[in-house]
């Protein structure tokens, strides 16, 4: 069913060979060509210019800019930000705790809630799936949330603050219900007369039959822990629980946070006047994005196969 | 053989289903503390809510909350900023991503995989390192833009203290970000396509052309309709981190930048105004429900197959 675009222009090549019909093909393929080349320019060169300024010399920027090009390359910022790493590496713990334990949860919780409403034999389906659903069309806004995790759960400056409220997303459920729903009822319906149990069946037939729907949600779901800073900034306030994100949002805000922020420049002696802060920040943000940005490639070939949005009527 | 059947009691199908309702069990928790108790918190939106009272017993306000935000000049202004950017986010996400989907379609796997891959890349970052490229082009002194305006002889801004560009960057930065995961939503819709659709088009001589728009539009119609409701209840929630963090916060950009979401953060971190947040973000919720109602009757009204429910 799924024919590869190669097959498919493979095709459309040997039609034009046998001259059945004429396609004005080769200037809207020059065109889409250069469009899609300039478009991939435009995701790139930000990063790269980033990457360029994280690793210019500070007086080369204050003398000619941000170039991609510096005039003078330096290893200072990175110098400087391994020389006291404690806050960095203790921020991508946190970090790499909640995205790791988070995905795991999550992807456990939202397979078992897509498997299920994809049952169609399941009696309370339309209930569940209405249940499910209905959060993604109201919601009780961001105090109530706020005031109840704070207040009544007290999950404020834990790490289960940055984690439980995210693990269940309806639009994620609805694309593991889409993808589940086309394994073949044969298949469960047999092992159950062989006398499998349901919880057996899901996680030794079901669950390894969604892997591409896992890997691809496992992907988006660890993006999502990875990049969160908003929980952060609401419920973290202990500097030991701060997650790389955060850290980024308070340089944003204060270009001197590495200088003044109590552990980088007292404790470890660095000469505040030296700090290279404005290709420092840069390496900052590389250092908190790149890692998504390079698991993304190995995850790629998931993505076509598992991202079949479903339908919430059945 | 006909066996009497007897009426089944619900224990029965309780009982049928257990298993199952087993493994919904953890999930179902988590929406009811985490979606549906906040619900119930709406009502400290008529409510002056004090932490040393308490939710239960802080004093009951009726509409004030509302009427303290309705009243000022603010309300209009966000309101029109939050819908102007959603539905434009939304028109642009949705056609882009279409043509995106079906030009790559067409192409071979190898530049298929380059492209794809970098129109996805500004898909995996957050908001807050997205905001630190934008620095990178943006900032007044060492920004690359300013750099390049000046070596081509025209005015240098300061981007971060001036209203009039930040339409423009702000719907720059959402498509950056955002473009490559609609596009590859609407991918994976049309490698769902069935291929003898498209074989039995050529051999009848369709150009490229006319099966985009006779077979491809067509038997996605369904999947974009559905991910146009479902945006439809978004376009009263903004993009936080988008509004919040590209234009870095800078006070003097909130005319054009502002959008009910960072309002209410601001109220709520900065002024520490509980009720009135709460009745915004009530606002809001009843709002985007009544927009997807309305959307999915019409919807239906026209189609009924391509509603969402």
């Amino acid at each position: 069913m799924n024919t590869t675009p190669q097959a498919l222009s493979a095709k459309s090549r040997s039609v034009r060979e046998t001259g059945t019909h004429k396609e004005p093909f080769s200037l809207v393929n020059l065109l889409s060509h250069i469009m899609f080349t300039c478009i991939t320019l435009a995701m790139i060169l930000p990063f790269i210019l980033v990457i360029a300024i994280s690793f210019t010399k500070e007086s080369s920027i204050v003398e000619h800019g941000y170039q991609f090009f510096p005039s003078e390359y330096s290893l200072k910022a990175y110098q400087y930000i391994f020389e006291a790493p404690t806050i960095l590496l203790r921020a991508y713990g946190i970090t790499i705790m909640t995205t790791v334990i988070g995905t795991l949860l999550s992807l456990l919780v939202t397979a078992m809630l897509g498997y299920v409403t994809s049952r169609r034999d399941f009696r309370y389906r339309g209930p569940t799936s209405f249940f499910i659903f209905f959060t993604m069309l109201f919601n009780g806004g961001l105090v109530p949330s706020y005031i109840l995790i704070k207040q009544y759960l007290h999950l404020d400056n834990t790490i289960w603050s940055m984690i439980l409220p995210f693990l269940v997303s309806p639009f994620y459920i609805l694309v593991m219900k889409g993808f589940m729903s086309k394994v073949p009822f044969e298949i469960i319906e047999s092992a159950k007369m062989d006398g499998a149990r349901e919880i057996r069946i899901f996680f030794t037939i079901v669950l390894p039959l969604s892997t591409p729907a896992l890997a691809t949600l496992g992907l988006f779901l660890s993006f999502g822990f990875w990049n969160a800073w908003f929980p952060a900034l609401l419920y973290i306030d202990n500097e030991k629980l701060i997650p790389i994100q955060l850290l980024l949002v308070r340089m944003l805000q204060k270009l001197e946070f590495l200088t003044s922020g109590s552990d980088f420049s007292s404790q470890f002696g660095i000469d505040v006047s030296k700090f290279p802060s404005l290709s420092a920040r840069m390496a900052m943000a590389i250092l908190a994005g790149g890692p998504m940005v390079c698991i993304f490639p190995f995850f790629q070939k998931y993505f076509v196969k598992g991202l079949t949005v479903g339908s919430l009527k059945g | 053989m006909i066996k009497q059947r007897k009426p089944r009691s619900e224990w029965y199908y309780l009982k049928k289903n257990s298993e199952l309702l087993l493994l919904l069990l953890p999930g179902a928790l988590l929406i009811l503390v985490f979606a549906y108790l906040p619900m119930f918190g709406v009502v400290l939106a008529f409510k002056d809510f004090r932490y040393d009272l308490g939710f239960w017993d802080s004093p009951w306000v009726g509409f004030h909350n509302f009427e303290f935000f309705f009243v000022s000049d603010t309300a209009a202004l966000i309101t029109r900023n939050t819908v102007a950017y959603g539905l434009t986010y939304m028109i642009l996400t949705t056609v882009i991503a279409l043509l995106f989907a079906i030009l790559m379609n067409e192409m071979r796997k190898r530049w298929l995989r380059i492209h794809q891959t970098a129109l996805f890349i500004p898909y995996c970052l957050s908001w807050v390192v997205v905001g630190y490229l934008a620095l990178a082009l943006l900032d007044t002194q060492n920004g690359y833009l300013n750099k390049v305006l000046e070596a081509l002889g025209f005015q240098t801004h300061m981007w971060y203290l001036e209203t009039a560009p930040w339409p423009y960057i702000l719907i720059s930065a959402y498509l950056w970000k955002n473009i490559g995961f609609s596009t590859l939503v609407y991918f994976a819709g049309i490698m769902g396509i069935n291929q003898e659709y498209y074989e039995a088009a050529k051999i009848d001589g369709a150009s490229r052309w006319q099966m985009a728009t006779k077979i491809t539009l067509p038997l996605l119609s369904n999947l974009i309709t559905v991910l146009l409701i479902l945006s439809i209840g978004h376009i009263f929630v903004g993009d936080f981190g988008l509004h919040y963090f590209i234009p870095n916060d800078s006070g003097m950009t909130i005319p054009t930048t502002d959008i009910i979401d960072t309002y209410v953060y601001r109220a709520l971190r900065v002024n520490g105004d509980i009720g009135m947040s709460t009745a915004i973000g009530l606002y809001q919720s009843a709002v985007g429900l009544v927009l997807v109602i309305a959307a999915n009757f019409v919807v239906r009204k026209i189609n009924d197959e391509n509603s969402l429910f």
